[in-house]
C-alpha cells in the first residue's frame, strides 16, 4: 500500500529524515516510535505531503507521490490524517466537519455524505452530538470526531500523529477502543504514538526512528523484548 | 447667538435623501474594496514573490498619498487619459474601493495568519483543494478574527464619504452645503448631517456587535 524508497526531508541544512526505505501492506498497521526530534511526524506527514520530500520516493496505492505529475489531491482523498490538536473545523457543526469534504471533494449529496457521518458518528460513540459545535466537546470527543472527519472520506490508509498526546490521561483510552475498533477492520494504518502499550497490542510492525534514521524495523513481540540496537534498547528502558 | 433651524426644515427632505446616496456609495465601496482587498491579501501570502512585490508596492501607493489627491486624480485625470468621462459617483466608488482595499488588505493578512495552521492541514489531508479551502475553512475564520477592524475600516469608509462632496456627489454633506447657500444659513444644516452621520455610524457599531454575536455561537 505504501512504499518509501531512499527518503530524504530537510528543513534548510536540518536533515530531519536521513535515507529512509520501508514498506507497509495492506491492512497491516505499524507503529512510528522514538524520542521526540526523531523524524516519527515528519516521516508520517512525508506520507501525504504536508510535508514535501527532499529526495526519494514514496509510493502510495501504486502511484509514486513524489512526482510532479501526480495529483495530490486524489491521493490526500484516499489517505486520512489524524492530527494530535484534533484541528476540527470550529466553525461547523460536528456534522458540518463529517460532511463537508465528502460533499466538497467527493461530489456527494447532502443526504448520502449525511448518511456516512451519522454512520460513523454511531461507530465513535457521537451520535447525540451530531448538531454540536467542536467547542463543546472534551478532548476524547474531539477527537473521536476527527477521526470520524477522517473516514468518512473513505480512505484506504489512516495516519495517525501522536493522536492521544494532547489528551487529558482520562480521555486517551476512548480514543484508543474507537482506534482498536478500526485496527480490526482491516484498514492499513501508520500511527505515530507515545502509548507503548497500545502500538505493542495492536501494531503488526514497529518502526523505530531515533536522529532521522529507520534504526529497527520489527514485529512488536520482537521489538519490545529483544531490541538489535543500543539505542532502541536505551529507549525502551526509559519509557517501559 | 441665534439658531433657525425652522428656516431650513423645507430643505429637510432634500438632506435626508443624502442619506441614500451616501450609504449606497459607503457599502458600494465597501463591498468591492473588502472584495479587492482579501484577493489582495491572498497576493500578499502567496509564495511567488512578483506577486508579493505588486501587493506591497500597491499599498504603499494608497497609503502614501492623500485619499483627496486619489479622488482628484481619478475624477479629473480620467477623462484626460483615456477620454471617458467618469460620472462623480463611479469616480468616488472606483477609488474609494481601490483605497480601501489597500488598507483592509493588510487587515485581512493578518486575520488569515491568525487562523491555526492546523486547519489548513487539516483541508489539504482531506483532499481540498485551495479555493474551497480559503472560502469555507481560512477566510471565514479569518472574518470572525477581524470583524471588528472591518467595522472600523468600514466607519471610516462611512465618514470619509464626504470628501466626494468635493466632486459634486450630492451626498449628505454636498447638501448640507446646498442648503446653506441657498439660505445663508451654516450652522444649522451641518449640524443635520452631522447628527445623521453620528447616527449611521452608531447603526453599524450595533449592526457589527449584533453579527459579532451571531458568529461566537460556535465558540
Amino acid at each position: 500500500m505504501i512504499r518509501i524508497e531512499h527518503l530524504v526531508k530537510s528543513f534548510g541544512p536540518l536533515e530531519v529524515l536521513k535515507d529512509i526505505s520501508t514498506e507497509v501492506g495492506t491492512g497491516e498497521v505499524v507503529a512510528i516510535i522514538g524520542p521526540s526530534g526523531s523524524g516519527k511526524s515528519t516521516l508520517l506527514r512525508c506520507i501525504n505531503l504536508l510535508e514535501v520530500p527532499t529526495a526519494g520516493h514514496i509510493f502510495v496505492g501504486g502511484v509514486d507521490i513524489t512526482s510532479p505529475k501526480c495529483d495530490i489531491l486524489k491521493v490526500r482523498q484516499n489517505v486520512g490524517m489524524v492530527f494530535q490538536h484534533f484541528n476540527l473545523f470550529p466553525h461547523k457543526t460536528v456534522m458540518g466537519n463529517l460532511t463537508y469534504a465528502p460533499m466538497k471533494v467527493r461530489g456527494l449529496s447532502k443526504a448520502d455524505a449525511g448518511k456516512i457521518a451519522l454512520d460513523l458518528l454511531e461507530k465513535v460513540g457521537l451520535s447525540e452530538k451530531a448538531e454540536q459545535y467542536p467547542s463543546r466537546l472534551s478532548g476524547g470527543q474531539k477527537q473521536r470526531v476527527a477521526i470520524a472527519r477522517a473516514l468518512a472520506m473513505e480512505p484506504d490508509v489512516m495516519l495517525f500523529d501522536e493522536p492521544t498526546s494532547a489528551l487529558d490521561p482520562e480521555m486517551v483510552k476512548e480514543v484508543l477502543e474507537v482506534m482498536k475498533a478500526l485496527v480490526k477492520t482491516g484498514i492499513t494504518m501508520c500511527i505515530v504514538t507515545h502509548e507503548m502499550g497500545f502500538a505493542r497490542e495492536v501494531a503488526d510492525r514497529v518502526l523505530f526512528l531515533d536522529g532521522g534514521y529507520l534504526v529497527e524495523d520489527a514485529p512488536p513481540d520482537v521489538f519490545f523484548t529483544s531490541p538489535k540496537s543500543d539505542r532502541a534498547q536505551q529507549f525502551l528502558e526509559k519509557v517501559l | 447667538m441665534k439658531l433657525d433651524f425652522g428656516q431650513i426644515m423645507p430643505s429637510l427632505p432634500f438632506i435626508l435623501n443624502g442619506i441614500v446616496v451616501t450609504l449606497r456609495f459607503t457599502v458600494l465601496s465597501a463591498l468591492l474594496g473588502f472584495t479587492l482587498g482579501t484577493l489582495l491579501s491572498l497576493l500578499k501570502i502567496s509564495s511567488v514573490k512578483p506577486l508579493r512585490w505588486f501587493a506591497e508596492f500597491y499599498t504603499s501607493i494608497f497609503r502614501g498619498t492623500p485619499l483627496i489627491l486619489q479622488l482628484a486624480l481619478v475624477y479629473f485625470a480620467t477623462p484626460q487619459l483615456i477620454g471617458y468621462r467618469i460620472s462623480p459617483i463611479e469616480a468616488g466608488v472606483f477609488t474609494f474601493s481601490l483605497n480601501s482595499a489597500a488598507y483592509s488588505s493588510e487587515t485581512i493578512r493578518a486575520g488569515i495568519m491568525a487562523v491555526d495552521k492546523g486547519q489548513r492541514e487539516a483541508s489539504l489531508s482531506l483532499g481540498v483543494a485551495y479555493r474551497p479551502m480559503m472560502l469555507d475553512i481560512i477566510l471565514p475564520q479569518a472574518f470572525k478574527n477581524i470583524l471588528p477592524a472591518l467595522v472600523n475600516e468600514s466607519i471610516a469608509l462611512l465618514k470619509d464619504s464626504a470628501l466626494v462632496s468635493t466632486i459634486g456627489v450630492l451626498d449628505l454633506m454636498r447638501r448640507a452645503q446646498v442648503v446653506a447657500g441657498q439660505t445663508f444659513l451654516y450652522f444649522e444644516p451641518l449640524i443635520v448631517v452631522g447628527v445623521i452621520y453620528y447616527v449611521m455610524v452608531m447603526g453599524l457599531t450595533q449592526a457589527a456587535n449584533v453579527l459579532e454575536r451571531r458568529m461566537r455561537r460556535s465558540d
